[in-house]
């Protein structure tokens, strides 16, 4: 069974623990910048809202990636860029309509989430349960799929 | 089924895949005209900056790809196709039959009618031999004319820079990439190109070129002239279908009209890519979009129709594009230059090269131009593609257009 | 390691800004941010300076673990001498600057001067500059943040900011950061205002790297962030109540100090508690209370986001305030509540509004209306001074109209923002001051706890909670239990949380924490990320030489051991209900021996043997 992350923002304090444990796993520093889920901040309704990519089937980055840079691996379904295939043309940054592929200026590559090869760091750094990483069937993920496939152009298409 | 894919480039390889995950027993044959293996053109300048070789720019990486996963690659030119008897001739082979044909034969540079354009010196940049070409010709302290501030031309000047060449800049229109930036947007991006030390003339036009021996002098209106051991050209596009003449294929501008199959005219012929004229999500009318994210999407539907026609249908594709100009990064959506009748949000940094401006019609976002922003941009296709109704957010936009990540969390899961 | 080893040095006289390398053999006696910069602040300014004279420094200083995923990493201080004590200050704050500054690469600024005309420090990462804020003088912190963030585009900048009261000259101004977090005691924010320095804003992308052994700095924390989960009050009590837990607790005990100390219960104390903050509005049905929030890097997240009714005579008719912002924490409601006798939810969250809104610090502020109500019960003010407003205890309406002239600095205003103590001067009644040093206390009563008395005696800042939270022993039995109502024992427990607070403060951790660690479960997160061997050893002996080094910076200021005391009220005037009944503050039962075991003369001087010890500069 595919686990997936789950996110609920009604539990989330905006303690960016997720930011820092993302950003030290895949950057070896504490970073908020440099994180690859971000906390958004809803200051007058005292929100806060987790963010970070769904891993959706539909896949538009791995889709709009002119070199084959972006790959799904079958054992944690994500969607995962191979640096030394990324040239950095940024396509896939503007295909994403989730706004989860971010070009990184500094390595000239883009980033996005990898589910840390199946044991995200993000989850297991979160003090609340806000960010858990559950069987990809349970609730929210399907709400997640819903709003992506308002964006689908080619929803029905069947691969 | 025998499903021939004229192409081989990304609509062409993706169709071809996609057909391939949905009957493994078809016989699926690409039939591209360059001698090299499938190559993505958007690679381009990241070979000329070196960062990649070429074996970089292949749109599949592992040497025997197609030929593991059954697909035929044929170099050859496609010269003539007949429907009636569903088959085409070949350049150099024999002729070859076909159940459903994909053309997705793409685009070539058209070259500014001036004289001397033909010469030596005058190259374009649009396939890897071009590549080749201008990484031989250019010396550090070379001189080179770019005709053309475009999508093309804007995104190799980097490697035209960081290869040591002094750089003019031709550009016809009143800014740099006036058909993706609106005025503010491409004035600062050639503001940032000054600053970069590359001269640039807009609403300026190449007159003539002229063969000097070891340079060649180019003739600017105004009565301006510049040496140069290089002319690129990079001045438009024009899609590849002349070997469609005689076939009934409904053509506009040259380029293939699709229906929502993405099927042409001419039943059993589909069309992809630069080549085809399809739906613009946004607009609802027909145009060539030439974009990478269109042609997959064009191929992957077409290749679902193709394998059960009517299977699939195209609800339009919308317009994006993302340039990096010497490390500048601009971006445009959709409607970007507005609609009547609609109403707009601006953020402008001059100073620090900065921009955002967005489109609404209602309370929908419609279209988007960005310039030095790199985080979380995408967003803006959903916004747009998802037709989302922003309510209050639309107010708090205009207050402040950067909170487009914050207001498409709102519309789509009741935030705020 | 894990400091960034670099100071940003601002000299706002010229505008010259210089980057130089952190003083690393101080690193190593004083940790980072509240004993490292007082370390500086020592050898560079002249104690007896004026606070708002451009002789005195203004230091934000970020700690060794501040920006990293230590839990409650995210503190930072503001350091310089006090205009309302003349003593030193130091002012922590959480919210996200402080991370934000470590990330661009700072472990400190230091502020030398007077700009010759508003400026902001705007840094991003190496980059900063000052930029001139004429059109920002005058606004408020939120408008200053709002006009700020308008001119970096970047929501992510963090900006801290003084407001309209530090530019009136309030005594008692706070710089405030992220909107409502707050370096708020001692008018820290009054000095930033006397440098014409209006804001600084920060965006730092580099992230904080450096650490020594990462595997055991994570399995560190990651262990340390559980001991904090597993425990009643940081797992449970504080992110559901925040500190406002302890309104209805300390009513109880008969410590909650009531219309400026006259009494030690409120009878309204449940209408202002945690539990009233949950209860549903009669009129909308929505809670004051929102959610709970985090500073950086916090896995406790004890911050209260409230809303005030709409409805509301303090809001009615001003949207501005409809919206969620920073609640209210205990001693904010306790000072500008019991203390005043208001027991109006709404009101006290509006007036805790407007405090981060221009920059007051909440409990100063609260306790200041609190004596001036006395003296207009006293007729020493009138109602001439006030402009018709009757300053009676539990009048809501006049606490809310105090806020509004002290955010402004007009009218009566002027004299509010002078604190308690200069208040009581001016009209003839010092006694009435319920302050040490010129600072006002807190909420804990110390006829009803004992400790606190000589926790508020021996102060370095001056009457203060925070420097030694003896409550957590007298009240809550953390570590152990102690008796409120005795004095035995008590100097040796506030020596020994003087010591430990101190070092927590210099470390960049929050003290909020100590309600579930001691130094033993920080050393090793501080040791797994910093170069040098940290043991809880060496961190006590750190704190103590902070300690002595802030009681010397004193002594040259000017204090003396007879500033070591509480108001008469307090020593002389027993409770008059609850468990304290009949108690007074046994202080001179404890004064003595704490001045032994810190090895100081029984005037409370330092001795030349102390200053060896810890090898204190000359």
């Amino acid at each position: 069974m595919l686990r997936s992350l789950t996110i609920d923002p009604d539990k989330c304090t905006g303690c960016l623990q997720c930011e820092m444990a993302c950003s030290y796993e895949n950057e070896g520093v504490f970073n908020p910048a440099k994180s690859r889920i971000k906390v958004f901040t809803f200051h007058d309704e005292g929100r806060f809202v987790p963010y970070t990519c769904t891993q959706c089937d539909e896949a538009w980055c791995l889709h709009a990636c002119p070199v084959d840079a972006i790959r799904m691996n079958r054992e944690t379904g994500a969607m995962e860029v191979s640096d030394s295939v990324c040239v950095g043309c940024k396509v896939c940054t503007i295909a994403c309509p989730f706004g989860t592929v971010n070009y990184n200026q500094d390595t000239g590559k883009v980033i996005k989430c990898d589910l840390c090869g199946g044991d995200p760091k993000c989850a297991s750094a979160c003090p609340t349960a806000a960010i858990t990483y559950v069987d990809a069937d349970a609730t929210g993920l399907d709400k997640m799929r819903a709003w992506a496939a308002r964006t689908d152009n080619a929803a029905s298409a069947s691969n | 089924m025998k499903h021939v894919i004229i192409g081989a480039g990304p609509a062409g390889i993706v169709a071809a895949e996609t057909i391939r995950k949905l009957d493994a027993d078809a016989t699926i044959v690409v039939v591209g005209d360059e001698p090299e293996p499938p190559y993505s053109r958007m690679a381009i300048p990241y070979l000329l900056t070196r960062s990649i070789g070429e074996q970089g720019t292949y749109l599949r990486k592992q040497d025997d790809h197609f030929r593991q996963v059954g697909i035929e690659v044929v170099v050859d030119r496609v010269a003539s196709v007949n429907p009636g008897t569903r088959s085409l001739l070949l350049a150099d082979g024999p002729g070859m039959q076909y159940d459903t044909l994909l053309v997705a034969s793409g685009s070539t540079p058209i070259l500014p009618p001036v004289p001397g354009i033909g010469g030596d010196r005058v190259t374009s940049c649009w396939t890897l031999e071009d590549a080749r070409r201008i990484a031989a010709g250019i010396r550090p302290g070379s001189s080179v004319v770019l005709i053309g501030a475009g999508f093309i031309g804007c995104i190799i000047l980097e490697a035209l820079v960081s290869s040591g060449a002094r750089l003019t800049v031709v550009e016809m229109g009143n800014r740099m990439v006036p058909r993706m930036l609106d005025e503010t947007c491409g004035t600062l991006l050639e503001k940032w190109c000054n600053s970069n030390g590359i001269t640039v003339m807009t609403g300026s036009q190449v007159e003539a070129v002229e063969d000097q021996g070891d340079s060649a002098l180019v003739r600017i209106s105004g009565g301006r002239s510049v040496e140069a051991q290089l002319v690129i050209s990079a001045a438009g596009v024009r899609a590849n279908a002349g070997f469609l003449e005689g076939a009934g294929v409904d053509l506009s501008d040259g380029a293939v009209v699709i229906d929502e199959y993405m099927c042409s005219s001419v039943s059993g012929i589909y069309a992809a890519g630069d080549v085809a004229c399809g739906r613009d999500f946004s607009t609802g009318e027909y145009s060539v979009q030439a974009i990478q994210p269109t042609a997959v999407e064009h191929g992957r539907l077409a290749a679902n129709n193709m394998v059960k026609h009517g299977s699939v249908t195209h609800q339009g594709s919308m317009v994006m594009n993302v340039l990096d100009t010497i490390g500048l990064i601009s971006a445009s959506y959709g409607q970007w230059d507005g609609v009547a009748g609609g109403d707009s949000a601006t953020l402008e940094d001059r100073e620090n090269y900065r921009y955002l401006q967005l489109q609404f019609e209602g309370d929908r976002l419609i279209g988007a131009n960005t310039l030095g922003m790199t985080q979380h941009i995408g967003v803006l296709r959903g916004l747009v593609q998802g037709r989302f109704s922003l309510g209050a957010w639309k107010d708090r936009l205009k207050d402040n257009p950067l909170l487009i990540m914050e207001a498409y969390l709102a519309v789509t899961q009741g935030t705020g | 390691m894990s400091w960034t080893k670099k100071i940003l040095r601002v000299n706002l006289t010229e505008g010259r800004i210089e980057e130089e390398p952190l003083n690393m053999e101080w690193a190593a006696q004083y940790i980072g941010q509240r004993g490292l910069a007082t370390r500086y602040m020592f050898e560079e300014t002249d104690p007896g300076c004026d606070p708002l004279g451009p002789g005195n420094r203004l230091i934000f200083a970020t700690g060794p673990l501040t920006g990293t995923m230590a839990s409650t990493g995210g503190r930072y201080s503001v350091i310089t001498k006090s205009p309302l004590t003349g003593a030193i200050a130091c002012s922590n704050s959480g919210g996200f600057i402080g991370a934000e500054l470590k990330s661009a690469g700072w472990d400190m600024i230091i502020f030398e001067g007077k700009s010759p005309g508003p400026v902001y420090l705007n840094i991003v990462n190496e980059h900063a500059e000052l930029v001139g804020a004429d059109d920002l003088w005058g606004k408020s912190v939120w408008e200053t943040d709002r006009l700020i963030h308008e001119r970096t585009g970047d929501p992510q900048t963090r900006i801290a900011a003084v407001g309209r009261s530090a530019e009136a000259g309030c005594l008692y101004a706070a710089v405030i950061n992220d909107l409502h977090r707050a370096a708020g005691r001692s008018g820290v924010g009054t000095v930033m205002a006397s440098k014409n320095l209006k804001a600084v804003a920060v965006r730092g992308t580099r992230g904080v790297g450096n650490i020594k052994d990462p595997a055991r700095f994570l399995r560190s924390t990651t262990e340390q962030k559980k001991v904090l989960a597993e425990n009643a009050v940081t797992g449970q009590g504080l992110p559901a109540m925040g500190t406002q837990v302890l309104m209805n607790v300390i009513n109880e005990i008969g410590a909650l100090p009531t219309n400026n100390m006259q009494e030690v219960q409120f009878k309204d104390a449940n209408k202002i508690s945690a539990e009233a903050m949950q209860e549903p509005r009669e009129s909308d049905g929505k809670p004051n209370l929102t959610t709970n929030a985090a500073c950086f890097g916090c896995t406790i997240a004890c911050g209260r986001i409230s809303t005030i009714d709409q409805g509301h005579f303090s809001v009615e008719n001003k949207p501005e305030y409809w919206g969620n912002s920073g609640g209210l924490e205990y001693e904010a409601a306790w000072a500008m509540g019991a203390d005043t006798g208001v027991g109006d939810l709404d009101a006290l969250t509006y007036t805790n509004f407007v405090c981060n809104e221009d920059g007051m610090d909440p409990i100063s502020f609260g306790a200041t209306v609190a004596a001036a109500m006395e003296l207009y019960e006293k007729g020493a003010i009138t109602s001439e001074q006030t402009d018709g407003m009757e300053l009676r205890f539990g009048s809501a309406e006049a606490l809310v109209w105090c806020v509004q002239k002290v955010a402004t600095g007009e009218g009566f205003g002027a004299d509010l923002g002078l604190g308690s103590r200069k208040l009581c001067e001016k009209y003839g009644h010092p006694d009435l001051s319920m302050t040490v040093k010129g600072q006002e206390f807190p909420a804990y009563d110390p006829r009803g706890v004992q400790g606190m008395g000589l926790t508020y005696a021996t102060s370095n800042r001056g009457a203060c909670h925070l420097r030694s939270y003896t409550v957590a022993s007298e009240v809550l039995g953390i570590p152990e239990k102690t008796d409120p109502l005795v004095t035995d024992g008590k100097a040796g427990l506030v020596k020994a949380f003087q010591d430990a607070t101190a070092a927590v403060d210099s470390m960049g951790l929050c003290v909020f924490t100590t309600f579930a660690w001691t130094l033993d479960n920080m050393a090793p997160q501080l040791d797994a990320a910093c170069e040098g061997d940290w043991d809880v050893d060496r961190l006590l002996e750190a704190g103590e030489r902070i300690w002595n080094l802030e009681r010397e910076y004193n002594m040259r200021a000017g204090l003396s051991g007879a500033d070591d005391t509480l108001p008469p009220r307090l020593l002389k005037d027993a409770a008059r209900t609850g468990p304290a009944e009949g108690k007074v503050c046994g202080l001179d039962q404890m004064l003595p021996e704490y001045y032994s075991i810190r090895g100081w003369t029984e005037n409370g001087q330092l001795t030349d043997e102390t200053r060896k010890r810890f090898a204190l500069p000359a």
